[in-house]
């Protein structure tokens, strides 16, 4: 479960960092880990300790498909949706998958229970189609899968 | 006993975990002395999860095995008599007939053992490096013909020299580990399966052009590979030469090496023109080596055994191996490791055994999502950089692709531009916006909505975009549109199918 915001434990993490050349990623990796996402106070609170602007922060953040601004569902599941993943009928099981949870890319469930999100590539293309649930890699998807991801996030 | 059960994430992905902790469960039941060791994986993905065991004639193999298999391969003990066994893994066609040279090791050791690293030859490319000098060293790697494995297939000695040649307070080795091609796992197999090759290759680099410092950037997409190699460098700490892991954040963009460097300096990974190159003015405006995984976990072997040796295979100005990946709906995937110059058509039917749905092939993309896809006509073109070229297609990192009769080549081509919409970094005017008009153009194709004039717009913009884009991304979009529309031009013309009732 991701923390709150906690303006002190995020100057902690900044402050780990200092000194470091290129800093911005792994800060705003890590300040992700910590709260689920890269919030507008974080934006503020980066932008001062690497003496950037907020506007450059926010690029970065907005640049890049992994840092989100709001809070992902508890879990995240990534349907990878590349060329590998799509010649064993991998579109069929994401469009089975978001059917089941009712859910449309990049959605969450209303409960606040799951994100599905697409990914291009997840270098299993020889184990396809392949998914990641909570970081945990799965190949060979099939309707078994289904059931196992239902359960694991419990609907 | 001594049973091996892949860490590699391919393995993991389909169950390895669950086998692994069957066996120690079961074992301690059955009252058998067993040792785990989590190797990487040998690439024969199709077996896996594959469990081997020791045994006093070397080596067996058993795949692929699920969680319930475990129980009677204890109760058998692992005899050789039972039906998953594959027999002595170099035996088997697949990894028999290959010549593994970057990948040597991998899955035969134990990846986090620095002594199973060094008892089976690892560190001797370096103490050769050291021993001949840093100019020497350069010269082995330009002797060998080693080009960049990562797809643009630039000679890395030169790449080498001009990064030794330039003077500079500070030098950089970036290892370009953002391994984004569909189709492609060698770079994350090698980081799972063989850690300690990528930090020697890489400690090679930084003597051989007078750099202390690196960094492995890896995309975020591959979780093990980051663990693997933050570990194994804290394992092997390599006097003068820092190593640190940079995770990326999910752009396919920052493979590109401009955007890449972009991307460690803590900005948006934007593409930057060129000139200055990397090797003058890189990371952090320093000169920089930036090379592909496998271009520097090649390069300890040429040291350690001569760049005769690897020059001596191959084809044509293609020299050595390259570690080709089989993937997509293929009976045999994986990682098939062999000189260049094997045919198209030997690697998808007679290696690959054609596809895993049994259905005929109708189409292979070689080269990740920029990659051309190839119709079963040209299944004689050999695997070489030039030879592909020659076939307005491209070996980018060798990732192989294979598609059944069930495929829809507009879908293709139309999913192509609609990846390159999504990824583009927004800096050139052909890939920003070409990439999204292609994709509505091709929505009137399929429409009906005059066909021929429209495709006639798409081989238009495909020409704008493969000139006019700044990096590879605008620029090579193109080769899987215009290779779908070349070779399958009747999916392209399909009458409307009747609208449901």
């Amino acid at each position: 479960m991701p923390a709150a915001w906690n303006e002190a434990r995020a100057q902690e993490i900044v402050r780990r960092h200092e000194g470091r050349l290129g800093a911005l990623l792994p800060i705003l990796h890590e300040l992700q880990a910590e709260f689920g996402c890269v919030p507008p106070n974080a934006t503020r609170l980066v932008a001062e300790a690497l003496n950037l602007s907020r506007a450059e922060v926010h690029g970065v953040v907005s640049f890049y498909h992994d840092f989100r601004e709001q809070p992902a569902g508890r879990h995240v599941l990534k349907l990878c949706r590349a060329e590998a993943c799509q010649s064993m009928a991998g579109e069929t099981f994401a469009e089975k998958v978001l059917k089941h949870f009712g859910l449309d890319w990049h959605e969450t469930t209303p409960d606040g229970r799951l994100t599905i999100e697409p990914v291009y590539c997840l270098g299993l293309c020889a184990t396809a189609p392949s998914a990641m649930l909570d970081g945990e890699v799965m190949g060979r998807l099939d309707g078994e899968s289904l059931d196992d991801i239902a359960q694991a996030v419990g609907r | 006993m001594k049973i091996f059960v892949p860490r590699d994430a391919a393995a993991r992905a389909v169950g390895a975990d669950k086998v692994a902790a069957a066996i120690a469960e079961e074992a301690e039941k059955a009252g058998l002395d067993v040792t785990i060791v989590r190797n990487g994986s040998r690439g024969l993905l199709w077996l896996e999860p594959m469990v081997e065991v020791e045994t006093p004639a070397g080596r067996i193999a058993f795949g692929p095995v699920k969680r319930a298999d475990v129980a009677g391969l204890v109760a058998a003990k692992f005899a050789a008599d039972h039906p998953l066994c594959a027999g002595r893994p170099e035996d088997i066609p697949f990894l028999k007939r290959q010549t593994r040279i970057t990948f040597a090791r991998c899955g035969v050791i134990d990846p986090l053992s620095l002594d199973d690293y060094r008892r089976h030859g690892g560190g001797r490319g370096l103490e050769r490096a050291q021993s001949l000098g840093a100019a020497a060293t350069v010269e082995e790697v330009t002797r060998s013909g080693l080009r960049g494995r990562g797809g643009a297939g630039f000679p890395t000695g030169i790449k080498w020299k001009t990064v030794a040649d330039t003077r500079a307070d500070r030098k950089y080795i970036v290892c370009n580990a953002d391994e984004g091609d569909s189709g492609t796992f060698a770079d994350r197999m090698i980081m799972e399966g063989d850690p300690f090759l990528l930090i020697e290759g890489m400690a090679i680099a930084g003597f051989a052009v007078g750099a202390s410092k690196g960094y492995i950037y890896i995309r975020s997409e591959y979780p093990d590979a980051i663990r693997t190699m933050e570990r194994a460098i804290l394992l092997w700490p390599i006097d003068g030469f820092d190593l640190e892991v940079r995770v990326g954040a999910g752009a396919y963009v920052c493979g590109e090496e401009t955007s890449l460097l972009e991307s460690i300096e803590g900005r948006r990974g934007q593409v930057r023109a060129k000139p200055p190159l990397p090797a003058h003015k890189g990371l952090f405006g320093k000169p920089t080596v930036i090379n592909n995984v496998l271009s520097l976990t090649s390069v300890p072997a040429i040291l350690a055994d001569g760049a005769k040796h690897y020059a001596d295979l191959g084809m044509g100005r293609s020299r050595g191996t390259m570690p080709i990946q089989l993937a997509g709906n293929i009976k045999h995937g994986g990682l098939f490791e062999a000189p260049f110059g094997l045919t198209l058509g030997e690697l998808v039917e007679e290696i690959g055994g054609g596809t895993a749905s049994g259905r005929p092939v109708r189409a292979v993309q070689v080269g990740g999502p920029l990659g051309a896809y190839f119709p079963k006509a040209l299944f004689d073109t050999p695997f070489d950089y030039e030879a592909f070229a020659a076939r307005d297609g491209l070996i980018g990192h060798a990732g192989v692709v294979v598609f059944d009769d069930t495929v829809d080549m507009l879908h293709q081509a139309r999913f192509a531009l609609e990846f390159c919409a999504i990824e583009s970094c927004g800096k050139c005017t052909p890939c920003r916006i070409g990439s999204t008009r292609g994709v509505e153009t091709i929505d009137k194709i399929r429409r009906g909505e005059k066909v021929e004039a429209n495709l006639a717009l798409i081989e238009d913009l495909c020409n704008t975009m493969k000139f006019g884009s700044l990096c590879a991304l605008g620029g090579f979009t193109p080769y899987p549109v215009s290779s779908a529309l070349k070779h399958f031009p009747e999916d392209f013309r399909r009458p409307l199918p009747k609208a449901a009732e």
